[in-house]
This record gives structure tokens, C-alpha cells and sequence, in this order.
């Protein structure tokens, strides 16, 4: 398939299902509206609430306001993992001590932690940041903790054999490997930044995309709710392909980073 | 024509023992004594899973005997062998680094600057032949080239004593024929003492001045040793032609022979329990 027929038959799967979308909620068949507007909306009223919060300059508070605690989450979050796992690899007995709780901990659904944080950080940005760093510090932890065991032994070696002193294995072998599996799982770890933003401002905030779809839905008004999950998803897109750039440039040493082209 | 000056590698009744998973003891390699005259090649031909690369890790310090002694220029060995460099059978090139940074760390992390380290490092990777493959990362090369890689890595270090393990093992014919003639060449330049393990007698033969053939395992032990007194400079293509070559693959192959069948039994028996 060409790349011009892909793209032709992928903008034709969105132009029907807003077509059939559109149709169902708004042209009676045999005598009633198969999909009421009043739960789905129509396209053509969440395309214009779309148009009024840009044209109103409205939704770029709350875009940057997700974007920030995002980017806070992730980075937090990232920090957090790295120390830890790297504590845990290189303290096998640390580890084992903690091994039951890490699972603990990461076995449970990190939303039921939103009420606790924001009784804790407030309704403001910082008890969004505690949710998505609960989120992120796992992902990260894990795959640092991962990188550092799985250093081939071979390498290790070769390293110890060329003279290198643990600080030297540190910074030439440990740590790279570690940072190619974070990095590997990159848009995983980015993607629970934006969740833990998103769903903590729905529980409960004054600003940003998950409370402005929770402020439509506490109003009945579904095209509002439609048109913030628009929004989000074009959002995380977005994020997405400034990761794979990232990616692309950090990985440029491994096999399958370079195939991707 | 014994060689003169100080040993390099002294193995004294080496004895490598491992605990198995199920608290038992295996003996991998059993009183083995070997000594490697400061300049010369010797290779160590066994069966597969004799312990060859055990005893080449114990020559490393990589690994400790759990009896007799590891001698390295006459100073028994504690910790690493600070004197050697490793050719590994495995890719142990650092994949993250590319051909120049690989070679240039091992000067790097004694505190070479980072300029000269470079500058050096790209006249190794000229030296086998990689000098317009400077920027490319180990994946970017083939098995040969990332071969070449490491052997410069190792090389530039300029160390004393050169331990290989199978370190052709995972090429092709030919390249495995290339490597070997670059291997004897850059050797014949400074004449480092080599231990070189492999389980292929005719390369053991067309490189070493020395051949040393182990039993199979456990318990290996060493059974054979033949001085290899084939003319240097030599063409490892060309030295298999000669009637010498012939003569002394014939005379140790006879030895060889009945190890490798008992490795291989053994190995058989092994996968069926």
C-alpha cells in the first residue's frame, strides 16, 4: 500500500465516522433520533466549542497548565526512579528488603491515592505532580533497575579488564545501559505523566484539561466533554512525537531506534 | 630454542572448581601448569567444555583458582591481571559507544586527554583497517570489523600479555583467516606474550609457537604440549600448505582426537539427563 492510499483510507475512517456521527444525531430515522444529542452531541457543536476555546484564547491556560504539571511529574518522577534503581541494583539486599513493598505499592490503582494527595498538596498543581510521580517513578524504577542487572556480563568484564575502577563502570557501562532501557520506555513513562496530570485535575482542581472536562460534564454538556477529549488526544500526540524525536537522537546507537527510518 | 627472560603467565597446578546450583562441586580444571615465556604465542586446543576459557579467566584474575597458584611475571596475581588485555569470544564492545570511543577509553580512563586519546585511537583503528569507520556504533559493523574493533581496544592499551578466548570463533572461514594474519602481524611488531584458547587446531598450529592440548572435562587437565617450530613470518593460508604442518597436525591430532570424542559423549550423555 502506498503512502498515499494509506493516507487516503486512514482520513476516510474519520470522515465517515463523523458523517455517521453527525447523521445519527441529527436526522430522525423512522420517526426518532437513533442517537440523542442531548448524550452525544454532534460534531458539528464540538468542533465549534474547539473554535471557541482557541478563538478565545480560554484553552491555552489550561493546555499550559497540564503541560506544566506534566512536565514536573515526569521529571520528579524520573529523577526518583533513577536513584532508586540504581540504589536497588547495585544493593542487591537493599532490594530484597524492599522487594515485597515496591510491589505493594505498584500493585495498587494509583487513583485512589488522588484524595489523599490533594488532601495533602491542595487543589493546586502539586497534587496532580504527587499522582503522575507515582505513576512515572515505577516505569522509570523498573527499567533502571532492569538496565543496570541485564549489563551483559561479557561487557562487564571488558570494562574491568580495560582498567576500569567502579566509578569508571559507573559512568561508562552501568549508567548508559540503565538510560537505554529508560529511554526504550520513554513514551510509556511521558504518557503516565499526562494520565496522572489529567486524572488528578478531574478529581478535583481549578484548572487545566481534565477539569475543564470535568466542568462540561458537571453541566450536561457533552460537547463540551467531547470536545476536551479532542483536545487531550491531539495533546498527547503532540507530546508523543516530540518523544519519538527525543528518542531517535538519544537511541542513535541501538539497531532498532535506527530502523525506524 | 627455549625462549629467554621472565615468564609472563605462570600457571602452577591451577585448580578451578565451581559449586553447582544443587551444593555439589564440579571440577572444571585440575593441577593444570602452563608458563608463557615473555614473547611467545602459545594456543590452548580442548574439546568443547575442557575449560580452556576458565583457564584464561583465572590468567585474567577474572576468576579464582581454588587451588595452586597464578604467577604473572614472576609476582603472584592478586585481583586483576593489570598486565593483560582480553580479546572475549562474546561482543563485549561497548554498544553504546561508537568504533573511535570505544578504543579511545581504555586511554581515556588512565587520564589521557580526551584529544590525544582520540588521535591515538583513530591510528589504531588505521592499523586494522577500520580508519573510515571511526563514527560508527558496533551495530553499524559487521562480526569482523567489530573484531578488528576490539582487538585495537585492546591493543592500544599496549598491555604486556594478550589473552584470547576463541576470540574468531563466531566468524566465517575466510575472515577468521584475514583476522588471524592481522592478529600475527601486529603481534610480530612488539611480541607480547599471547595465551590464545581455541578449539580449532589448525589455527592453533598456523599461529602459535606453542600448542597445548587439554583433556576433556571435568577435570581437564593439560596432556600434550608441542613446540610448533614453523617458520615466522608466516601466511596463514599458505603455513596449512607446508608438509611440517601437516606432519604436526597429524602427530597431535592423534592425541586430540580421543578427548573430543569423550567431550563429546560426555556432552551428549549431559543433554540427555
Amino acid at each position: 500500500m502506498s503512502r498515499i492510499t494509506l493516507l487516503y483510507l486512514q482520513v476516510l475512517v474519520a470522515v465517515v465516522a463523523l458523517v455517521l456521527w453527525q447523521f445519527f444525531t441529527t436526522v430522525p430515522l423512522f420517526g426518532r433520533i437513533l442517537l440523542p444529542p442531548f448524550f452525544f452531541s454532534n460534531p458539528v457543536d464540538v468542533f465549534s466549542q474547539i473554535v471557541k476555546w482557541f478563538s478565545t484564547g480560554v484553552i491555552w491556560k489550561h493546555l499550559a497548565i497540564t503541560l506544566w504539571e506534566s512536565i514536573l511529574a515526569f521529571v520528579i518522577g524520573s529523577a526518583g526512579g533513577i536513584l532508586v534503581g540504581f540504589w536497588f541494583a547495585r544493593q542487591p539486599r537493599v532490594a530484597a528488603v524492599f522487594d515485597p513493598y515496591v510491589k505493594m505499592v505498584n500493585a495498587l490503582p494509583r487513583v485512589v491515592l488522588a484524595p489523599i494527595f490533594a488532601l495533602w498538596f491542595g487543589l493546586g498543581v502539586w497534587s496532580k505532580v504527587a499522582l503522575g510521580v507515582t505513576l512515572v517513578f515505577f516505569i522509570v524504577f523498573f527499567n533502571v533497575y532492569q538496565g543496570v542487572k541485564e549489563v551483559p556480563t561479557t561487557v562487564l568484564d571488558n570494562g574491568r579488564m580495560l582498567g576500569m575502577n567502579e566509578r569508571q563502570l559507573m559512568r561508562h557501562v552501568y549508567w548508559p545501559s540503565a538510560l537505554s532501557w529508560m529511554f526504550s520506555s520513554l513514551h510509556t513513562s511521558v504518557g503516565f505523566a499526562v494520565v496522572g496530570a489529567v486524572v488528578g485535575e478531574y478529581l478535583g482542581a481549578a484548572a487545566g484539561l481534565g477539569y475543564l472536562i470535568q466542568q462540561a460534564e458537571g453541566v450536561f454538556d457533552v460537547a463540551g466533554v467531547f470536545a476536551g477529549m479532542f483536545v487531550l488526544s491531539a495533546f498527547v500526540l503532540l507530546i508523543d512525537m516530540v518523544v519519538t524525536l527525543v528518542e531517535k537522537r538519544l537511541l542513535v546507537w541501538r539497531p532498532t531506534a535506527v530502523r525506524q527510518d | 630454542m627455549e625462549k629467554t627472560g621472565p615468564t609472563a603467565v605462570a600457571l602452577d597446578d591451577a585448580t578451578v572448581a565451581f559449586r553447582l546450583a544443587d551444593g555439589r562441586v564440579y571440577t572444571a580444571v585440575e593441577k593444570a601448569s602452563l608458563a608463557v615465556a615473555h614473547g611467545e604465542f602459545v594456543a590452548i586446543v580442548g574439546p568443547t567444555g575442557c575449560g580452556k576459557s576458565t583457564l584464561l579467566n583465572v590468567a585474567a584474575g577474572l576468576l579464582r583458582p581454588a587451588g595452586g597458584a597464578v604467577r604473572i611475571f614472576d609476582q603472584p596475581l592478586a585481583g586483576l591481571n593489570r598486565d593483560a588485555g582480553y580479546l572475549f569470544q562474546a561482543d563485549a564492545l561497548f554498544p553504546w559507544k561508537t568504533a573511535i570511543d570505544n578504543v579511545a577509553i581504555g586511554l581515556e580512563i588512565t587520564g589521557t586527554p580526551r584529544v590525544e586519546a582520540l588521535a591515538r585511537a583513530q591510528k589504531w583503528l588505521g592499523s586494522v583497517g577500520l580508519g573510515a569507520f571511526a563514527g560508527r556504533y558496533p551495530h553499524m559493523l559487521s562480526g569482523g570489523q567489530r573484531k578488528r574493533v576490539a582487538l585495537a581496544q585492546v591493543l592500544i592499551r599496549d598491555p604486556k600479555i594478550l589473552l584470547m578466548d576463541e576470540p574468531f570463533g563466531p566468524l566465517d572461514a575466510q575472515t577468521r583467516q584475514i583476522m588471524g594474519n592481522l592478529l600475527l602481524e601486529l603481534w610480530s611488531a612488539d611480541r607480547k606474550a599471547v595465551l590464545f584458547v581455541t578449539h580449532d587446531l589448525e589455527e592453533a598450529i598456523a599461529l602459535a609457537d606453542r600448542v597445548v592440548i587439554m583433556s576433556a572435562g571435568p577435570s581437564a587437565r593439560i596432556i600434550g604440549d608441542w613446540r610448533i617450530a614453523l617458520p615466522r613470518p608466516r601466511d596463514i593460508s599458505e603455513v596449512r600448505m607446508e608438509k611440517d604442518f601437516h606432519a604436526l597436525h597429524r602427530e597431535i591430532w592423534s592425541v586430540l582426537k580421543d578427548e573430543v570424542m569423550k567431550g563429546y559423549v560426555q556432552s551428549t550423555q549431559a543433554g540427555a539427563a
